[in-house]
């Protein structure tokens, strides 16, 4: 007994969409989550993983059995049947991966959203900081282009400083502008939206072929990063000579640190534990040596480490221009 | 401009000054195919020193700690790696080596336009070529800070080796200029009279799409490496932060031309591979004026996509949602040409040579390759895979994967026309299966050490990378290997195949309408007229099959 075509190919369609699933949700190619964006990219790697093997796998189906259906018997030689285009089946497969394309855009759009990437275009706070402050023309002047200083785009307009006396970092002007228009979101890594929240702040320098960590109110100066979990973090980044790139891939995140702009990344770690911090770019001869490992501490094991390596008293590290290191 | 018809075009003898014999392959010949095969060769010889390259970067990474070369070593290498096979091998190769040989015969010509032009853009290669490799020995070595070369690390890195680098690809852009803008006009001004646009074979129009990329972009390469040379030898600071410059100028420059570069790299193969399916499929060339716009889609979204390798640089969110969208849809006619290509296939008669199982191959792998790519076009997931070992697996599944199987696929299947020989099928098939085994082995364990945390560009990683690594470190060996069976295959049956006779494919496209291999200004009296290309096919009624309908044999219903 025939059974239809169209029967075939729907359950043969349906037998695809499981097995795309079950790859999806059974095959983890993920390395642990340990920052609150982690989940919500592993979410987006899913549908792409779900959709990837889908359409591999039946492409691949496709040409497999036509290799082995149509293949040529020894001593055929006859040709093929004379179709040269349908313009139904042209229509369906443009329209098809059209839709699928733009349900993916749009849907990573979306998640880019959530993780905090889509910085507002009307952020001018780092231009109007950079007008106030020569220092700030500094970092400007080399990288004056709107946004260009704004990283990942990870910058929270108007967020509360946390601490102003610790560093001449000039940025840290940039707090100066909260537009009251403004809706709170959530930046950068991600994490919950909660604008009234402190961000901790951390001055990263990239050089070859180190990243140094300064805590500007403990006034430490660290080869590790050492951060609390469950609280947002962010990181100021300057490179010293060339372009590198800070990543945690436990954290799905990765800022280029590039000389002449200040670079900044806002996140929040939630799982305790040691994480490698790897550079990115290329960067000279030890670049894949450029490594380091971020420590994220339970809130109160975090307090007990700073307390652990703040200088003694600053007045010694002023005289002594020595900063210690932890 | 003066219309010529083709018999203006029939010298009674060859120019005197041309040599003959295999002398010409060494001379400075204005004749379309000697050039497309010294292309050829050329590209041959540098595919086997990047080759070399690889192997010493994959003998490297099979074990975590970086000793088996010189950490500044490794990164010259790596920069060669890059640079010798993208501007000496794939662009050569699939540009000049086919597009010469082929574009005359597919557009009824008896030598591209500019045939002077044509062999100052050959020559252009090896020269740049040499220069590009002799720079390893001098003081401070080769180049090191990737094909790429993003300053400052450029600028600050020894500078001869850096500068002979920027020389060698500014050579090779030229020549890539000069070969487009000779593409350009020999597809739409030398035609033969009669023969219509949308009748041209499919390898033409991907190579006037390329060519116009070539042409409009392969320039702002050329104007950002000299300003680059600027700042390093003259020290001025267009890119150096130090001296007011903006590095991520530099990468938009940069970008604008490589990544149009990916599609001067995989249109042309596109094209060849709509070349070879019919012929071994017995079927015409499925949906050939979707595959035409298609080809031009890819065109116009191939140069507004650039930004997409920079997304951690520092770029404007609005950048990324507008390169993020872009990207994407480039994946809409990439998709429609391999639907028609699977169209193709569908109810033909395929014959399992080499020829068609790298082409099958080609396609798996490019899917594969296209899929990543979407993924890799959205920002949140490229954040956290931009430069690690995902994206170079990824690129290679397309340049690779792709083209350089297209590369294979269309030497077995033109070699007959080369030499008039054939190649030996079962080393061919041998050969096949020793590179998709291998090329498989190698890049796709690469895809889970990216997303785990290996970065590309390293001597050293974490150990834990080790098993998936040394894994990789066997796969290229094996694709080291499988070159074997082909490099003696080649030599074998060039001088002793079995003789293949005019048209071993019996295919209908022009250049095989002529003797094998074929004499100088291609055809014996005047050029055939092709208007279909792809006409193979028996109607419906001929066939032995149960099917009443094209639909249900469409369906596989039968």
């Amino acid at each position: 007994m025939a059974i239809p075509s169209s029967l075939v190919t729907l359950i043969l369609g349906m037998a695809l969409v499981l097995v795309g699933l079950w790859v999806g949700q059974n095959v983890n190619l993920l390395p642990v989550d340990a920052s609150s964006n982690a989940p919500v990219y592993d979410d987006l790697f899913r549908v792409l993983f779900i959709i990837g093997t889908i359409l591999f796998v039946g492409i691949v189906g496709l040409v497999i059995y036509s290799l082995v259906r149509f293949r040529r018997r020894t001593g055929d030689l006859r040709d093929g049947l004379a179709v040269e285009g349908n313009l139904p089946l042209e229509i369906v497969w443009t329209a098809i991966p059209a839709v699928v394309v733009l349900f993916v855009g749009i849907y990573s759009y979306d998640i880019y959203e959530r993780m905090g990437g889509m910085a507002p275009l009307n952020d001018h706070s780092l231009h109007q900081a950079a007008a106030l402050t020569p220092a700030a023309m500094v970092h400007s002047a080399a990288g004056h282009q709107h946004g260009g200083s704004s990283g990942a785009g990870m910058i929270q307009p108007g967020f509360s400083q946390a601490d102003s006396s610790g560093s001449a970092l000039a940025l840290q002007q940039v707090s100066a502008d909260p537009d009251p228009a403004e809706q709170p979101r959530v930046w950068a890594g991600i994490g919950p939206s909660r604008s009234d929240e402190q961000l901790f702040p951390v001055e990263v320098t990239a050089m070859q072929f180190a990243f140094l960590f300064h805590y500007p109110e403990a006034n430490i100066i660290s080869g590790e990063l050492h951060i609390p979990a469950d609280q947002p973090v962010e990181l100021r980044m300057e490179a010293k000579d060339v372009i590198h790139a800070f990543w945690v891939p436990q954290f799905r995140l990765k800022q280029d640190v590039i000389p002449g702009q200040t670079t900044r990344v806002t996140f929040t770690a939630t799982r305790p534990g040691s994480y490698p911090i790897v550079c990115a770019e290329l960067c000279g001869p030890y670049h894949g040596g450029m490594r380091s490992t971020v420590v994220v501490h339970e809130p109160d094991e975090f307090e007990a480490w700073l307390a652990r390596n703040r200088p003694a008293a600053p007045a010694t590290v002023a005289s002594s221009g020595q900063l210690p290191l932890a | 401009m003066t219309l010529a018809s083709p018999s203006d075009f029939n010298p009674p003898a060859p120019p005197g000054l041309q040599p003959q014999g295999w002398l010409r392959y060494f001379s400075f010949s204005l004749d379309h195919k000697v050039i497309g095969l010294q292309y050829l060769v050329t590209g041959f010889i540098f595919y086997f020193i990047g080759g070399a390259l690889a192997g010493v970067i994959r003998t490297e990474l099979a074990s975590p700690l970086s000793d088996f070369i010189p950490r500044q070593t490794y990164n010259e290498v790596l920069t060669l790696h890059g640079t010798v096979m993208i501007f000496l091998w794939i662009v050569p190769v699939v540009n000049g080596a086919f597009g010469n040989y082929l574009i005359p015969f597919y557009v009824g010509a008896r030598d591209m336009a500019f045939p002077r032009l044509n062999a100052v853009a050959f020559w252009l290669i090896p020269p740049a070529g040499l220069l590009l490799i002799s720079s390893y020995f001098l003081a401070g070595g080769a180049a090191q800070s990737g094909w790429t070369a993003y300053p400052p690390l450029s600028i600050t890195t020894p500078a001869l080796g850096q500068v002979i680098w920027i020389l060698s690809v500014l050579l090779l852009g030229g020549s890539s200029i000069f070969g487009g803008i000779n593409f350009i006009a020999t597809i739409l001004k030398l035609r033969r009279p009669g023969l219509k646009l949308m009748q041209l074979p499919m390898y033409c129009w991907a190579m006037l799409g390329t060519s116009i990329l070539v042409v409009l972009s392969t320039p702002v390469l050329a104007g950002t490496l000299i300003l680059l040379s600027f700042d390093i030898l003259a020290h001025t600071g267009f890119f150096n932060p130090a001296l007011g410059g903006n590095v991520v100028v530099y990468q938009h420059l940069f970008w604008f031309y490589s990544h149009p570069a990916v599609y001067i790299m995989v249109l042309p193969a596109f094209g060849l591979v709509s070349e070879i399916l019919p012929v071994h499929a017995r079927k015409p060339l499925f949906g050939y004026t979707t595959m035409v716009y298609s080809i031009m889609g890819i065109v116009v979204l191939g140069l507004v996509v650039w930004a997409h390798h920079m997304f951690t640089s520092g770029t404007p969110p609005w950048m990324r949602l507008f390169f993020t969208i872009a990207t994407s849809f480039i994946a809409v006619p990439t998709g429609i040409k391999f639907f028609n290509w699977l169209a193709t296939l569908w109810g033909g008669k395929l014959a399992l040579n080499s020829a068609m199982l790298f082409s099958c191959a080609f396609i798996v792998n490019f899917v594969f390759g296209g899929i990543t790519g979407v993924a890799l076009a959205q920002v949140p997931f490229d954040i956290h895979v931009h430069d690690t070992y995902f994206v170079v697996g990824h690129f290679h599944y397309i340049v690779y994967g792709g083209t350089v199987f297209v590369i294979f696929a269309s030497i077995y299947h033109w070699f007959p026309k080369f030499t008039g020989r054939m190649l030996n099928e079962h080393l061919g098939r041998l050969h096949f299966l020793l590179t998709f085994v291998g090329f498989n082995l190698c890049f796709a364990p690469q895809h889970w050490l990216g997303l785990n945390g290996m970065p590309r560009r390293v001597a050293e990683y974490d150990p834990s990378f080790t098993t998936l690594n040394q894994v990789s470190s066997v796969g290229a060996l094996l694709m080291g290997i499988s070159t074997l069976p082909f490099v003696i295959n080649v030599i074998a049956s060039a001088l002793s195949g079995e003789p293949a006779g005019d048209n071993p494919w019996r295919a209908l496209t022009p250049e095989w309408l002529t003797s094998s291999p074929p004499p100088v200004e291609n055809w014996h009296g005047e050029a055939p007229l092709v208007q279909h290309p792809y006409g193979y096919g028996e109607a419906a009624g001929i066939l032995d099959i149960r099917a009443a309908s094209g639909q249900q044999i469409w369906t596989g219903d039968q």
